[in-house]
């Protein structure tokens, strides 16, 4: 062995980094740290650590405002995913996780590998995974490619989902032209731990094995965290073999060893090997623990021949694990990974170096300090642009060219409304046995905890179209909307984490959208006591100079004591129906003026957190209380979507009172005000009292019955109608053949 | 009851059936392992349950067929015992050729998850005697590939002999193409042994016994169970 790795000749080391993404002065920083010039091994290891998707560089300094904390919180964001406390000495572990470059370069493939590397951030915390959610943007459906990477997005969710055995309860789907050259997938997982349980990455004792488990490596996904960290073009089809491959099969399984294992005492540590693979996890899990790490690839199981160092260090094959056990536990652990037919091999020891050293056939490949490569990592407050503020849309300058009737639907069959049914059908919603709230019968999935009664709500929003017209409103509204819909099914919101997609952060209005964003967010968590736990950051999401709508993707985790008091927003006959909250007729950027009078304009709706909570906590407060039978908070559309989403849900129908004469009556029925919500109850008279005592606004607008929506002095429009108008979108765009 | 659930590399409805069990029995089931060679004594019933054995990667329950316990469930339906295989389950019945038929990828090519309607063809065996005959209810399915199939002559002997336990319905009871989602022959949702003791079936009763999650509707099959094996 020699005491220095092969070095690369100056001169290619420097055009390498070039390759590798390394700006030159980050380059120069490498130099300044190592003292010499890399090994190509090395070169590796800085590109893929700093590059934006490893080292949130200029990411961080804004994800420092978001609000972290309560008194519920067990771990805040560091970790694999962030841990709260939901009761009966019960941890929810969770996070959401972007996948989008691979998932336009190989739909299938990177939708998949985007769900197993979720699952493998929570279930290396010591959670059984009990539900997946998600939140898609595509481009319009007749931009090139985009039928075969809805398809295919839809079928790699699925076809990895179902066989890993987690259900798929809930997403979102947005469509935009914006997302043409660059769709967005983002995967959430949901996990259960005893709160006492909680496994962390921070690797401790000197001498203690490093332990592989899992599927071997081979040269798939090779820089994968680089790819992810650029901006596309037209020859990204070229970047195919950054893309991995998913095996769900041997997911499965190694969660079963996983946890097994987990309920015995050899574990000091565990890290999933996600982007950037054995680099991140070993750096991450020595840096985090302030030891050193000396890794012998030799050990490493491989599925290809002749690998070299630098080639098993940056592959990104699925499906694997890094652990640092206790000593003279190898021989448990190992019994457990073969029982399930699981790799299982120790590629070296925990040193008290401080540094990472990797040998490979008798030769030293790289020896790096840690501690420089966290602190002297590039980290950028970049130049911020404000998004100029859009005046504010006056309702009765915007002629209704259709009437209620045929706006609504046209809306309903909208590709932003219309039904999901296309897409959760291919998802196994029920396995497990828990699933109380399916997609579709609720605002939030509502999964119960086996062997409990108290049961998680889910949700997954955003509202791009309003980011991009006020980054803050948007980032506020996502929150809000995340929150509301946690509490439209009875649940206490507890947390948050968010899926931070922009474009380009070196634009100046990028940068200043992701700023205010993340403003806007923090705000509505500090007001909401709705903290982020847990996160992921997407940049560079632009193809060919165009950026996609800023979309910071919401996913939020609530908590019913009971699964009993879930309710769902399917309408019942025979109920009065009351509207919570404040109608001014909002239609800046709403779908209406989208869909029916061909405008994106004007300011979005103002989100007011105070009425937020107080219209929220009375809301919730009725459903514990167990007076509603259905809850629909209102969003995309309005009030009269809002009432045709649950009247199609119950094949129901209602009567409904005269609008206000106050507002056009297109603004009443389709304007998208903030914190609103109909309930349908058996009393209506004894709400109205309620709320007025709570200084809740709140207004009886109709009595649910019938086979079609009355509206007052005007159409009759029948659910079976609606419901046709409503399903028929999907299923006729993807039609096979 | 004594029930035992087989545990096979990548099957996942395995704590959903255990739940159904339980419910009805009050205890839970006993899990064995693929690798064991020989099932506990005095078993009432054998429950090879849903999932992705194998990941699915050869055909369907190909691979758990050919797995060392399986030749202890022959026999113990040999036997005369009972045996249960649901959705992953019933592949693997077929594969080991304890029920006829196979099961082909779903006729529109895709993973169907939803509710379906399944009409009870037959309510005086152990597993339905809880039915009334013509009864319609309601399961999960979740299946890429459920689309039964045997040859004319195997599918004339199975309706002749009274052997097609379940078949997928309307709502109202009626036996429709549309109603047949994953393209089964003569909408086979189910299929007995000539003992009428092995069941195997596509859709997920074991998802429809808790009131509080989505309703009862698959209850009377376990309770059916239960009932038969209350002595034991």
């Amino acid at each position: 062995m020699t005491d220095t790795p092969a070095l690369l000749d100056p001169a290619r080391a420097k055009q390498l980094a070039a390759e590798f993404g390394l700006k030159p002065d980050e380059y120069d920083r490498v130099l300044a740290i190592l003292g010499r010039t890399p090994s190509l091994t090395e070169l590796g290891v800085f590109s893929v650590m700093w590059s934006e998707h490893c080292s949130y560089k200029s990411s961080r300094v804004w994800l420092r405002e978001l609000p972290t904390k309560a008194p519920w919180v067990i771990q805040g964001p560091g970790e694999n995913a962030g841990v709260i406390d939901i009761g009966e000495g019960l941890a929810a572990i969770f996070k959401m996780e972007s996948h989008n470059h691979p998932s336009f370069i190989e739909p299938y493939q990177g939708a998949a590998t985007g769900v197993g590397g979720i699952l493998r951030d929570v279930f290396t915390m010591g959670a059984r995974p009990i539900a997946n959610l998600n939140a898609l943007r595509f481009g319009t459906p007749d931009a090139p490619r985009m039928k075969r990477v809805i398809d295919g997005v839809v079928r790699g969710i699925g076809g990895y989902g179902n066989c890993v055995g987690v259900p798929t309860v809930g997403g979102e789907v947005n469509f935009h032209p914006a997302y043409n050259g660059n769709p967005l997938v983002n995967a959430m997982t949901v996990g259960i731990a005893p709160a006492d349980r909680i496994f962390l990455s921070a690797a401790a004792g000197v001498g203690n094995p490093v332990v592989y488990v899992g599927s071997k490596t081979g040269r798939d996904g090779i820089h994968g965290a680089t790819m992810a960290s650029a901006e596309f073009s037209a020859d990204s089809e070229e970047k195919r073999p950054t893309v991995q491959i998913g095996d769900p099969f041997a997911e499965k399984l190694l969660i079963e060893a996983c946890l097994e294992l987990m309920a015995t005492d050899a574990i000091v540590a565990i890290q999933d090997m996600g982007a950037a693979g054995l680099t991140s996890s070993s750096v991450e899990m020595a840096g985090k623990g302030g030891v050193g790490i000396e890794l012998v690839l030799d050990d490493v199981p491989q599925r290809e021949t002749g690998m070299s160092a630098y080639e098993m260090m940056l592959s990104e094959s699925q499906e694997r694990m890094l652990m640092v056990l206790k000593p003279g536990r190898e021989a448990v652990a190992e019994a457990i990974f073969t029982k399930w037919e699981l790799d299982f091999a120790v590629i070296g020891h925990i040193t008290d170096t401080g540094r990472i050293t990797i040998r490979h056939k008798g030769a030293l490949e790289a020896d790096i300090p840690l501690a420089p490569l966290e602190s002297e990592a590039p980290l950028y407050r970049r130049p911020t642009a404000e998004t100029p503020k859009l005046p504010v849309l006056d309702a009765a300058s915007v002629a209704d060219p259709l009437g209620p009737e045929a706006a609504l639907l046209k809306l309903v069959g909208s590709l932003d409304l219309c039904s999901r049914r296309w897409i959760w059908d291919q998802y196994d919603s029920m396995v497990g046995g828990q699933t109380a709230k399916r997609p579709g019968a609720a605002d939030a999935a509502v999964v119960r905890i086996e062997d409990h009664s108290r049961a998680l709500a889910m949700t997954t929003d955003c509202t791009p179209r309003y980011c991009l017209a006020d980054p803050e409103a948007g980032g506020a509204q996502a929150v809000a909307e995340a929150w509301r819909n946690l509490t439209a099914v009875g649940a206490k919101p507890l947390a948050i984490t968010d899926n931070m997609n922009f474009g380009n952060p070196e634009k100046p209005e990028i940068m200043g959208q992701f700023a205010s964003a993340v403003r806007g967010m923090a705000a509505a968590c500090t007001a909401l006591d709705f903290p982020v736990v847990s996160g992921n950051v997407s940049l560079y999401n632009e193809t060919e100079g165009r950026a996609i709508l800023p979309t910071p993707a919401i996913g939020g985790v609530g908590v019913l004591e009971d699964v009993a008091q879930a309710v769902g927003l399917a309408l019942a006959p025979g109920l009065d129906l009351v509207l919570i909250g404040e109608t001014r007729g909002w239609l800046g950027q709403s779908l209406w003026l989208r869909e029916i009078a061909g405008q994106e304009a004007g300011a979005p709706p103002p989100v007011d957190l105070a009425a937020e909570r107080r219209n929220g906590d009375f809301v919730r407060g009725r459903i514990l209380a167990g007076t509603v039978k259905a809850c629909h908070d209102l969003s995309d559309g309005g009030l009269l979507v809002a009432l045709a989403e649950m009247a199609m849900a119950g094949d129901t129908g209602a009567t409904l009172l005269p609008p206000p004469a106050a507002l056009p009556a297109h603004a009443h029925w389709f304007g998208e005000d903030q914190a609103r919500y109909l309930l349908a109850v058996t009393d209506g008279a004894a709400l109205l009292a309620e709320a007025a005592a709570a200084g809740v606004p709140a207004t009886r607008i109709g009595r649910s019955g019938g086979e079609a929506l009355v509206l007052a002095g005007g159409p009759s429009i029948s659910v079976a109608r609606l419901q046709e108008a409503h399903e028929r979108t999907l299923p006729a765009l993807m039609a096979d053949g | 009851m004594k029930a035992a659930i087989i545990l096979f590399p990548g099957i996942n409805r395995e704590r959903d059936m255990a739940l159904a069990l339980a419910r009805v029995t009050g205890r839970k089931p006993q899990m064995l392992w693929h690798r064991d060679t020989a099932l506990p004594a005095g078993l009432d019933l054998v429950v090879l349950p849903g999932g992705f054995s194998y990941g699915d990667y050869l055909r369907c329950g190909a691979m758990a067929a050919q797995s060392p316990i399986m030749q202890a469930v022959k026999a113990h339906a040999a036997r005369g015992g009972h045996v249960l295989g649901v959705c992953n389950g019933f592949q693997m019945l077929t594969e080991a050729g304890l029920l006829p038929g196979a099961l082909l990828r779903n006729a529109s090519l895709r993973f169907l998850s939803m509710d379906c309607q399944m009409k009870v063809e037959r309510a005086d065996t152990a597993f339905t005697n809880r039915f009334q005959r013509g009864q319609v209810f309601r399961a999960t399915m979740a299946h890429g590939d459920g689309n039964y199939f045997a040859d004319d002559a195997t599918l004339d002997r199975l309706e002749g002999e009274g052997l097609v336990a379940l078949r997928y319905a309307t709502p109202q009871g009626e036996v429709t193409a549309a109603a047949n989602r994953n393209g089964s022959a003569r909408s086979i949702a189910g299929v007995l042994s000539p003992n009428l003791r092995v069941l195997g079936l596509m859709p997920h009763p074991e998802n429809q016994v808790d009131p509080l999650i989505d309703g009862t509707d698959g209850l009377p099959l376990f309770e059916s169970l239960a009932e038969n094996f209350a002595a034991a």
